[in-house]
């Protein structure tokens, strides 16, 4: 279970504006990654050029030893069902209960019996907490709920590949925890590779097995959780403090002298400004999440928790 | 909107390529009978009522043209002919064309629009499926059905409201009114209408699908789509009518 996907070179451009150019990155079968970057820097533009939605000025996107980037429809429609995609405000059909929202695909794609639709949808609703809330339609909710609707249509074809276009964006913190929860459950369960698209840094610390960092046209940095999350790069430290001071300016950039002067103030020791928002508590690395105790571990997962548990306990002695 | 020649090509080459999706779209199985059935329904709900409101001033002012011209002629007994002629050539497929695409088209592209800006068309092509069979070509297919029986409709209804006018209003006698119905009306008159509503059904969807599905910028994408939706649709329709009139006329012997 799991597909790989291998993005060499990729470039993007809407007219003359240049989104990014030359991302080249590897997402390992099965694995968990997370896509950091200031808003405005193309991070949903990413998503939609992975699935075939846009189409890159250059490079290539490989899945299952296929070019999504040179595909024609009917094929691309094929690799497509690979692919479970939970847009930002769910995009739900507005004009359909999420009962059927959710049936929707099974309906379309498959010829199994209403009463098994039925007990798949179920089973998809009462994972993301929606019981009871069959019949009300995508406007009579809140943008929470909307969320968990479309995660769980994602789901219902049993994806291999997973997107998630901000999943925590409006939503409260104890449903980003249970959002997080579900996202290292799901992976467990299901083996599926997961990409994720966010701003939150508390949850880039804790969910991922990789982390990339896309900024100023150009992916900063991607590899694993751990690099990144203790990487000297002065943006990654930015990023992670959330903070005023260094290359990430209100406008996406600051002049070279300013940004110079600033990291030289850092470097001296001299924070201003506050810091600290979405989670952004600085560098070094936390302990992972786990999936629930009551979910059976794959040997991938039984390998991290193994290793967690080894480097916390190494830490607790240092600590104590 | 813009004007520079190089959008105006793009956006008439997108505009047949849609137009060449749905024809491509159209064998493929399942046909999505319920969404045809479903707007089938909804265009034909939106367009019944005005359609009968205005084709009865719109019959009952040709009657009144004609009756007052056949009388300066001393051809009164050729007044039934006349009117049934007109309204069964232009004005019918004209006021069909008027609220097919004021009326169905624009709800139409309003709602593929709104799908749109909500990525819900993204969402469905994510879910592997073409939006262009799922949602274009069943609305194609109801806009064709229901402007071809609104053809019928507006024809009928107009030629009451001539009747009524030219015979109750401006004492005609409804004898050589009747009598004199098909002197220079035919039968493939009405077929030449019908297809004239066929082809306005096709062009004022495929306009407004096409608007709607390209619809961008937030809800004020929306409206501009809605709006030149209609202004392209009612520009393409008059150039068709004139065109397919034209043509009619070399194909077709005509009476009298």
């Amino acid at each position: 279970m799991g597909v790989e996907i291998r993005v060499e070179g990729l470039t993007k451009s809407f007219g003359r504006q240049v989104i990014w150019q030359d991302v080249s990155l590897t997402l390992p079968a099965g694995e968990i990654s997370v896509m950091l970057g200031p808003s405005g820097t193309g991070k949903s533009v990413f998503l939609k050029t992975l699935v075939g939605l846009l189409r890159p000025d250059r490079g290539s996107i490989t899945i299952e030893g296929r070019d999504v980037t040179r595909l024609r429809e009917r094929e691309l429609y094929e690799v497509r069902k690979l692919f479970g995609v939970l847009f930002q405000d769910g995009a739900l059909f507005g004009s359909m209960s999420l009962y059927d929202n959710i049936a929707f695909p099974l309906r379309e794609h498959t010829r199994r019996p209403e009463s098994e639709i039925r007990r798949i949808v179920l089973e998809k609703m009462d994972m993301v907490g929606l019981i009871g809330a069959e019949e009300k339609l995508p406007g009579e909710i809140s943008g929470g709920m909307r969320k968990r609707a479309g995660l769980a249509r994602a789901l219902v074809l049993e994806p291999e590949i997973i997107l998630f276009d901000e999943p925590d964006s409006g939503l409260d913190p104890v449903r980003v925890a249970y959002l997080n929860q579900l996202i290292v459950d799901l992976n467990a369960q299901t083996g599926a590779t997961f990409l994720i698209v966010t701003h939150d840094i508390a949850s880039a610390r804790q969910v991922p097995d990789n982390i990339g960092l896309l900024f100023r046209r150009e992916l900063v940095m991607f590899g694993p959780r751990d690099t990144l999350l203790a990487s000297g790069e002065p943006v990654v430290k930015q990023f992670l403090h959330g903070r005023m001071q260094g290359p990430i300016g209100m406008a996406e950039e600051k002049d070279a002298a300013q940004v110079e002067q600033e990291l030289a103030e850092l470097d001296a020791g001299e924070h201003r400004g506050p810091r600290g928002g979405k989670g952004a508590s600085g560098e070094g690395v936390s302990p992972r999440l786990l999936p629930s105790p009551g979910i059976v571990r794959p040997p991938r997962w039984e390998a991290i928790a193994e290793r967690e548990a080894e480097v916390w306990s190494r830490e607790g002695v240092k600590g104590a | 909107m813009s004007f520079s020649p190089a959008q105006g090509l793009r956006h008439s080459g997108a505009l047949f390529a849609l137009a060449l999706d749905v024809l491509r779209a159209l064998p493929r199985r399942p046909f999505q009978w319920r969404e045809f059935i479903q707007q089938a329904w909804f265009v034909a709900s939106v367009t019944i009522l005005p359609a009968a409101l205005v084709s009865i001033p719109f019959g009952a002012v040709i009657a009144l043209q004609i009756g007052s011209l056949t009388r300066q002629l001393g051809a009164e007994s050729f007044a039934g002919a006349a009117s049934v002629l007109a309204v069964l050539r232009e004005a019918s497929p004209i006021v069909t064309a008027l609220l097919i695409a004021g009326a169905g088209g624009t709800a139409i592209c309003a709602d593929l629009g709104s799908r749109r800006i909500r990525e819900e068309i993204d969402a469905m092509e994510v879910l592997g499926i073409d939006p262009v069979h799922r949602l274009v070509v069943p609305r194609v297919l109801a806009t064709m059905l229901v402007a071809a029986l609104l053809n019928g409709l507006v024809s009928v209804v107009g030629v009451c409201g001539g009747y009524f006018f030219n015979v109750i209003l401006q004492d005609g006698t409804p004898g050589a009114y009747l009598a004199s119905f098909t002197t220079l009306a035919q039968l493939p008159d009405l077929w030449a209408a019908e297809l004239k509503a066929l082809v306005f059904g096709a062009i004022a969807a495929i306009v407004a699908a096409h608007k709607g599905l390209n619809a961008k910028g937030g809800p004020k994408g929306v409206g501009d789509a809605v709006n030149q939706a209609v202004v392209i649709t009612f520009m393409l329709l008059f150039v068709t009518n004139f065109v397919m009139t034209a043509a009619y006329f070399q194909i077709v012997p005509q009476r009298g």
